[in-house]
């Protein structure tokens, strides 16, 4: 039986009473979303809060909209509201083929959007899907809120630029006409961590693609990007042979590492085939010749 | 593990665990909660750390919810709280202050089966039965919101479930039988 170890427990209401009670605590308190992955952390007391800050209370933070040209994330979103979210779809397909690949549904009915980027583990999904569409995170703290880029949100394996003081509350994803987005995941079986993932999001004028962005996860990718790829696309035409170079160069420039999930030379092939691959269905999507 | 009453038929329990002397917080913190189960009050005094899980199976003696994996992976402790379907090793008890939670135990009427259970016997649907509380609370969660899913809806909703004996064919069935028997029932419109 794992039992974590004992905890102080306090129920935030609000986003200000989360920052109140994170001053409090500092560095001792972890927030507490869906849990999914704390309290399997907590049970096998590779993490050990002093005090969990419960923030499922605050429901105001559970929302998907349309802000202008964004769309808008409320960190407390749950995976399944994500999945299910129409306007999420429409806009980024990238959004609901991640989820649908993410876990299972009885835990994406608890799991957070937040939760997820904040645990920030090298293997988690959306914070590739995150990175190949450029979006922002509104981080709150004491001194009122900023806002980061995808790309610079995690430091390093399990770490994040919030810091203790701060709570995560929104992502932000901005729509721009001519897109299309896709993701795709190895894992070896239903419902694991990836062995190896893609996402890609590229913007078309005629057969040109004006940008593109490229997400890689659990192979090792800088910022979970795969920044030259995206370098090397742009301005290009949208052919077979231009996005399979891409593949090519997102795989050279990942460093995946073997574990139980596979050796890194599998990974790095996955790399390759993996953007090839969501980046035909991106640019397929942009042309609308696909859902 | 100790019951004593609480006031007004409550119950009062505490589940011992040993001492590691790792623990990250100096007090033995306590919180008091109220919640349902299966339509009962309770009130309950916790630890924050106590798993949901162990509250249902040590603390309420509702050994129906299983525990198998422990890691979030096989979904034998799903339970339902607030209608929707929770893998009770990976919640804390504390969280379900106020709220409702649903087991297996609370399916069956005193004289009737739930059409689930009825249509796991008809359909074979287990063979040792450790996965089939979580199975059914998984699939209860998903006919309370779409009473007419297809073959390809009921595996994905239980997907997150785990069965080491038959196979999930049965189980598929099973489910599927359940849900024309609760249309067969439910008020015509
Ligand atoms: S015991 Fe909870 S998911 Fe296996
Ligand atoms: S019936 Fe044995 S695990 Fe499913």
């Amino acid at each position: 039986m794992q039992v974590p170890a004992q905890v102080e427990y306090e129920r935030a209401g609000s986003v200000e009473h989360a920052l109140t009670l994170l001053a409090r605590y500092g560095p001792a308190a972890r927030v507490l979303a869906g849990g999914h992955s704390l309290i399997p952390m907590m049970k096998l007391r590779l993490v050990q809060p002093e005090v969990l800050i419960d923030i499922n209370g605050i429901t105001d933070l559970c929302y998907i909209n349309l802000t202008g040209a964004q769309l808008r994330i409320g960190a407390l979103t749950r995976h399944a509201q994500l999945l299910e979210s129409s306007v999420a779809g429409e806009h980024f397909a990238i959004l609901h083929d991640a989820e649908r690949v993410i876990a299972d549904p009885i835990v994406r009915n608890w799991g957070t959007v937040g939760g997820s980027l904040c645990q920030a583990d090298p293997s988690e999904d959306l914070s590739a899907a995150f990175a190949a569409m450029k979006g922002t995170m509104i981080i709150h703290g004491p001194d009122g809120s900023r806002e980061v880029s995808a790309r610079e949100f995690h430091a390093g394996p399990y770490e994040t630029v919030v810091g203790p003081s701060e709570l995560l509350t929104e992502i932000r994803l901005p729509i721009r006409p001519g897109g299309g987005s896709g993701y795709r995941k190895v894992s070896r079986r239903a419902g694991d961590w990836p062995v190896g993932a893609a996402g890609a999001a590229v913007w078309l004028d005629g057969d040109v693609i004006t940008d593109a962005g490229i997400g890689l996860t659990a192979v090792g990718a800088t910022h979970f990007a795969a920044a030259e790829a995206e370098d090397f696309l742009r301005g290009r035409t949208a052919t077979p042979q231009t996005l399979a170079r891409a593949g090519e160069i997102a795989a050279e420039n990942c460093r995946p590492v073997s574990d139980q999930r596979g050796p890194a030379d599998y990974k790095r092939h996955l790399a390759c085939e993996l953007t090839t691959r969501v980046l035909g269905v991106a640019v397929a999507r942009a042309r609308g010749l696909m859902a | 593990m100790q019951r004593r009453a609480g006031g007004k038929g409550g119950l009062i329990m505490t589940i011992v665990y040993s001492d590691r002397e790792d623990e990250a917080a100096a007090q033995v913190p306590m919180r008091r909660i109220k919640f349902t189960v299966n339509g009962e009050k309770k009130i309950a005094e916790v630890e924050p750390r106590l798993l949901l899980a162990h509250l249902i199976r040590q603390g309420l003696r509702l050994t129906g919810t299983h525990t198998g994996c422990d890691t979030t992976n096989c979904g034998a402790c799903t339970v339902l709280v607030d209608g929707q379907a929770v893998k009770s090793c990976t919640m804390l008890a504390v969280q379900v202050d106020g709220h409702e939670i649903q087991t297996v135990e609370g399916l069956a009427s005193a004289s009737e089966l739930h059409p689930l259970q009825e249509g796991f016997r008809e359909e074979h649907g287990l063979q040792c039965g450790f996965c089939t509380p979580g199975m059914m609370l998984a699939a209860k969660a998903l006919l309370d919101r779409n009473p007419d899913p297809t073959e390809e809806e009921v595996r994905w909703a239980l997907s997150g479930n785990l069965c080491r004996c038959t196979g999930y064919q049965n189980i598929v069935k099973s489910v599927l039988w359940a849900a024309a028997k609760l249309r067969a029932q439910a008020p015509a419109d």
